[in-house]
Formats: structure tokens, sequence, C-alpha cells
């Protein structure tokens, strides 16, 4: 396999990780949305806290997550970009 | 100051503008306690923050086609995340968003979920490869992936109809916000909108919408969050309200049961005369509703808003604006941090609207207390008078019950400072931010709008021999020419029936999402494929639209699939259509898959020129 095709199975990898992740958040959750409801997090029944704050707060922290992870796979390849911020 | 190293200079320009603006409030409340009048007050706040946009957007003035259509390539991720969360936060997430919360509770929660879902999609799926790709345009990319001027067409079609869709209420908001803050006939507002949106964008393209954007952003993320700190504090429910109000969601709970949730017939709402749009709340705020359809209508929205969001134009070509692919990945993050400030603050002040009205321990309370008692309180007239709220005493006992008050969703935000006693200039400085909320998005969508129309259909269509001069002439008179399209809808006041904005993500989805994705991850999706799943996602999404649409053949909906969730019939259709297609159509040739290779890894030049 070359470099290239290396560097694109480990991307889609993480692709895959990244979008599971996003699927239990966004979805899996709420999906059980009044099973999870009697629990209570800070107070708030569960499921509501999930959709007002909880998913929205996984969210930003996957994609700074996801970010970092990319441009590990990228330097670690050599394909990362030089003389940018 | 726009001159040489003024990327760098971006912290220090910032920070003082944002300083003086904090300081111009100041200056207002200063005046408020002198004797100026809220009226004033509301003309100053609204004009004073529009003539800084607008001087922007003057010394952002361009003549380069790079700068003109991705603002030269040099938005650092930081202030490209806010340009962003300002685009994408319209009039509606500002103004109605808590009052749909308020309303609609949990369930109507779901679009929280998909509005920032979506940036998931697009930070791990898109944006990277757009960027590398160096498109000016999303239409450039599909019509240079697939080949030929026919693809090319067809993404503008989706473009254009998605975003017109979207763009039609942003002017009506500003419109709005506009004659309700300047005292002007609701129709001229409209047109005061549009020339404020146009100063915005007509110099300097992308750049001085990119500028403009993250000033736009800092007047309303203080414009939101000031008054929601302040009620929480001065009403004594908790220093920071995003992890403090648990009591007040649960006490909620308890006054619903107490007062009883009642949904009004129809025909009791129309014989009291209750002014359309207006309503009581019917709908539990924090409880679940039971069963699988639920949970299902709940995540097919949510689903619908995502998808939409990763398949709208006007963000995507946010992207194309940073230095580098990496900068382009890390903008996503932040652009969805900036947006999650606002998010998460909105639930908050539905609560806090919704215990002040309902709970009558609380001096601000109204539901459950004599009607005649309410109507000597100066904000229930104010509202009143101009059908924004309403009381019909259904039950004839003389006391408010929770079904008989009745108020527009906007309310919410827009009143909810005053029934707190906050100062008038909290809501001065909330029209302020509400303007800036519907502009900001109006002028991304327009600009997308009108680029398409001028880089891929003269530029790359009709002329491709055209000079920088006369491309740059067509871009702006397009500008023109669909904002004054786009006010003159809102100004018949028709908006009403082109529906709602979610109607902009299903048809964005259904035409756009998987010719795009499939462009970069799937080499074998080829031109006649692309084309085919452009046409056959927006018939058929449309089609159901006008199958399932109360106002058009008002059939019942399948499987719950409703007019806010046609998307999700258009993109499956565009799905099948587009891989069966490709799979019976010859493999793309040798140059399309390397430059499908070139665009999946970061380094090196972009696929397409600087300036092209």
């Amino acid at each position: 396999m070359s470099n290239k095709e290396k560097h694109w199975e480990k991307t889609k990898g993480l692709m895959l990780i990244t979008l599971a992740i996003w699927f239990f958040f966004g979805y899996i959750i709420f999906m059980f949305g009044s099973d999870i409801n009697s629990a209570s997090f800070l107070g708030y029944p569960l499921a509501y806290y999930m959709c007002a704050q909880g998913s929205i707060i996984a969210f930003v922290v996957l994609i700074f997550w996801f970010a970092n992870k990319q441009e590990k796979i990228d330097e670690e390849f050599g394909f990362a970009e030089k003389g940018d911020d | 100051m726009f001159k040489g190293n003024f990327i760098d200079n971006l912290p220090r320009i910032y920070g003082t503008y944002t300083g003086g603006f904090l300081v111009f409030i100041i200056l207002m409340a200063i005046a408020e306690q002198a004797g100026m009048t809220a009226k004033t007050i509301g003309i100053l706040f609204v004009a004073f923050t529009v003539c800084i946009y607008a001087l922007i957007g003057y010394l952002s003035r361009t003549v380069q086609v790079d700068a003109y259509y991705v603002a030269g390539r040099q938005v650092p991720t930081v202030f490209n995340g806010m340009a962003t969360a300002a685009d994408w936060m319209s009039g509606a997430s500002f103004v109605a968003m808590a009052g749909g919360i308020y309303f609609g509770g949990y369930t109507y929660m779901a679009f929280l979920v998909g509005w920032t879902g979506g940036y998931v999609l697009v930070s791990s799926l898109l944006a990277p490869y757009l960027r590398k790709f160096g498109c000016y345009t999303v239409p450039d990319f599909i019509g240079t992936r697939y080949g030929g001027n026919f693809a090319r067409f067809c993404a503008v079609v989706v473009l254009t109809l998605a975003s017109f869709t979207y763009v039609t209420a942003q002017i009506n908001a500003t419109g709005t916000i506009a004659s309700r803050a300047l005292s002007i006939p609701f129709e001229l507002g409209v047109w005061v909108g549009l020339v404020s949106i146009l100063l915005c964008s007509m110099l300097g393209g992308m750049r001085a919408v990119t500028w403009t954007q993250v000033a736009q952003y800092i007047v309303l993320i203080i414009a939101y969050l000031i008054p929601v700190f302040w009620i929480s504090n001065k009403s004594g429910f908790g220093f920071f309200p995003h992890f403090m109000l648990g009591e007040e969601v649960a006490r909620l709970g308890e006054l619903e049961s107490q007062f009883g949730l009642v949904k009004n017939a129809a025909a009791d709402i129309k014989s009291a005369g209750v002014p359309g749009g207006l309503k009581s709340i019917a709908v539990s705020h924090s409880g679940v509703p039971e069963g699988g359809m639920a949970a299902w209508k709940f995540i097919s929205l949510a689903l619908c808003m995502m998808v939409g969001t990763a398949s709208l134009p006007h963000i995507l070509m946010r992207y194309f604006t940073t230095p580098s692919v990496k900068a382009a990945r890390k903008s996503v993050a932040w652009s969805l941090f900036f947006i999650a400030l606002l998010y998460t603050s909105a639930p908050m002040l539905a609560t806090l609207s919704k215990i002040s009205l309902m709970d009558p321990n609380l001096p601000t309370g109204i539901i459950g207390k004599p009607i005649a008692e309410i109507m000597q309180i100066e904000w229930v007239n104010a509202w009143i008078n101009v059908k924004q709220a309403y009381i019909a005493d259904f039950n004839g006992d003389g006391m408010l019950q929770l079904n008989e008050w009745f108020m527009r969703g906007d309310v919410v935000v827009l009143a909810t400072p005053e029934v707190a006693g906050l100062p008038y200039v909290i809501s001065g400085l909330v029209a302020a931010g509400g303007m800036a909320a519907a502009m900001s998005t109006a002028d991304g969508l327009i600009l997308a709008i009108a680029n398409a129309l001028s880089h891929d259909i003269y530029y790359k269509i009709i002329d491709p021999k055209a000079d920088v001069r006369k491309r740059l002439l067509v871009a702006r008179a397009l500008l023109i020419v669909i904002g004054a399209a786009g006010a003159y809808i809102a100004s018949m006041r028709i908006t009403s029936i082109l529906g709602a904005v979610a109607w902009a993500f299903d048809f964005a989805m259904s035409g756009l999402f998987f010719p795009l994705i499939l462009g970069v991850w799937w080499k074998r999706a080829t031109r006649q494929g692309a084309i085919a799943g452009m046409i056959a996602g927006l018939a058929s999404g449309t089609a159901y639209l006008i199958y399932v649409y109360p106002k058009f053949m008002g059939n019942a909906p399948w499987l719950g699939i409703d007019h806010l969730r046609f998307g999700i019939i258009g993109a499956s259709v565009c799905l099948v259509v587009m891989v069966v297609v490709s799979l019976m159509t010859e493999e793309p040739d040798k140059a399309t898959q390397k430059m499908v290779d070139e665009v999946r890894i970061p380094s090196g030049k972009t696929i397409l020129g600087k300036q092209h």
C-alpha cells in the first residue's frame, strides 16, 4: 500500500469513530429519551439536559478532538501543510 | 488600518471595538437615567451599530477577485469561527428560538441538537476537502469534480432554491426589527434593512461580509447573554444560570400539573378572537413524550437539520476563506463553540421567562391571578395593544389560567427583560442584537446566491473571457438584484406561504448532500450519477413537500415525515439514484481520480488556482 493509501485508511478510520460518537450523542440518547429522563444531572432531568447542553458540549469537544487527531495523522504520513498558523 | 499587518492586529481591533460597544451601552444607561426616552434609545442602538457595520463594509472594499470571493483566504480560525456563528445564527435563532422552547419544551429542542450536530459532519466529511479544492463557490466544486456545465448548473439551482427560501425570512426579520426600533412602517423597514445589508457586502464581497460578521457576532452575543445573566441574578435563580436552573425546571413541572396543560380547541381560540400566531403553553417543559413515534419525530427532525447544515452553501463557503486545510478544520470547531454560547443559553432564557410568568409566588407571576389586576400591568398592556399578547377568559372565572394567556414566541426574547424589571437600555440592546443576527445571515445568503450566479453561471458558463472588472461588476449588480427580489417578497408579507426556515435545510440536503460528500469519499461517483442524483433528489423532495404540506395537498404524512422533514425523502432518493447511475456509467477518467487523491491530502497546491 502506498503512503497515500495508508493515510487515507487512517483518515477513514478516524472519520468513522467521529461519526459513531456523533451518532451516540445525536441519536442513541434521544431514542431512549423517555427512559433516561427520570435520571438527573445538575438537578435537570437527563434527557432535557442532554438536548439543552450536554450533546451540544459533546459536539464542540468532539470536533476539537477530531481536528487534533487528523493533524497527527497528516504529520505521521508527511502530508501536513508547511508554514501556516 | 486595513493595510499591512491588519491580520496581526485583529485581536486589538476587535478588542477595542468590543470595549467601545460596552462604553456605548453604559452611556445609553446613563442617558436613560437622565431622562432620555425609550424610543430614542432604541433608535440610537440600531442606528449606531448599523453605521459601524457600514463603515467596516466600506473599509473592506476590494477590486481583487480572490478577496471578493474568499476574503483573500487569510481569515484566522477563531475569527472565521465568529463570522460563521453570525452567518449561522439568524434573526429566527436570536428572536424566536427561546420562544420555540417556551412553547414546545423538549420536543422543540430537537432543533438545538440538529442545528449544532451538523457541524460534526461539516468538519469530518467536507470542510477540509473543499478548502483543499480551492473553490470560490459550492457549485465550483461540483462543476470541477464531476466536470461539465450541466452539473454546475444543477448545483446552482439547488443552492438558489435553498438560500432564497431562507433569505426572505431574514429580510423580513430585519424589516420587523427596523420598523419597531425606528418607528417606521414595516414595508419601509424592509427596504431600510436591505440597504443596511447591502452596505456591508457590496463593495468588498466576502472580505467585507467576513469582517462585518465578526462585529455582528460580538454585538449579538453580548445582547443575548447580558439579559440571561442579569435576570437570573436579579430574580435570585442563580449566579450562573446554565448550571443552576435545575430547581426552576423541576418547579415548572410542579406548576404545570398544578395549573394543568390544556390544549385549547381551535374553535374556542377563534371565537375568543385570539390574534393569529399567538399561542398558549400546552406542552410540558422538560417532560419527554412517551412512545416510539415521539422519539422518531425527535431524531428525524434532528437528522434533517444536521444533514441540511452540512449542505447549506452559505456555511460551507465560510471555510473557503481560511489560510489552510488545517485551519479550516479548527475553524469548524470554533464556529460551533461560538454558536453553542447562544444555543445553550436559549433554554435557560425560556426557563427564566416561563418561571417569571408562571410562579404565583414571584412578584412577576401572572398566571393564577385575577385578570383585572393583570390588566393594570404596564408591559401586559403594551404587548396586548400591539397584538403580541392576548387574554381569553374561557371559563369566565375572572382568573388567568395557563391556557388563557396567549403570546407570540418572539415576545420571550423581546419582553422578558421588561417583565423582570430590567432598565430599557437592555431592550434597546436586544433590538440591536436581533438586527445584527438577521443582517449577518441575510448578508451570507445573498452573497452565496450572487456569487454562484456571477462566478458559476456568468463567468464559467456564459462569458469565460470576462475580465476582472466586468466579473466584479456583474457580481455586485446581482447582489442588488437578489437583495431587492428578497425585500420585495418580504414587503408583500407573503413569507408565511414560503414556509418554514427548516425548508431551506431540506432543499439543500435533498439536492446537495450526497453529490458533495460522495465527490470526496467515493472515487467511482460519476458526472451522470451526480446530475441524476441532484435532479431526482430535488424533484422527489419537492414533490413530497407538495403532497404533504397542509396548504398545498395536505395528505397524511408517511411515517411521521411531515413538511419539516421532507429532506429525508429527497436525500434518500438522491443517494440511491446517484449510486445506481454511477455504477451503470463508465468510471471517471484517470485525471479525475488523481484529482480526488490530491483533495484527500492537506499538503500541496489547491486543485483550482489562486485566481480562477
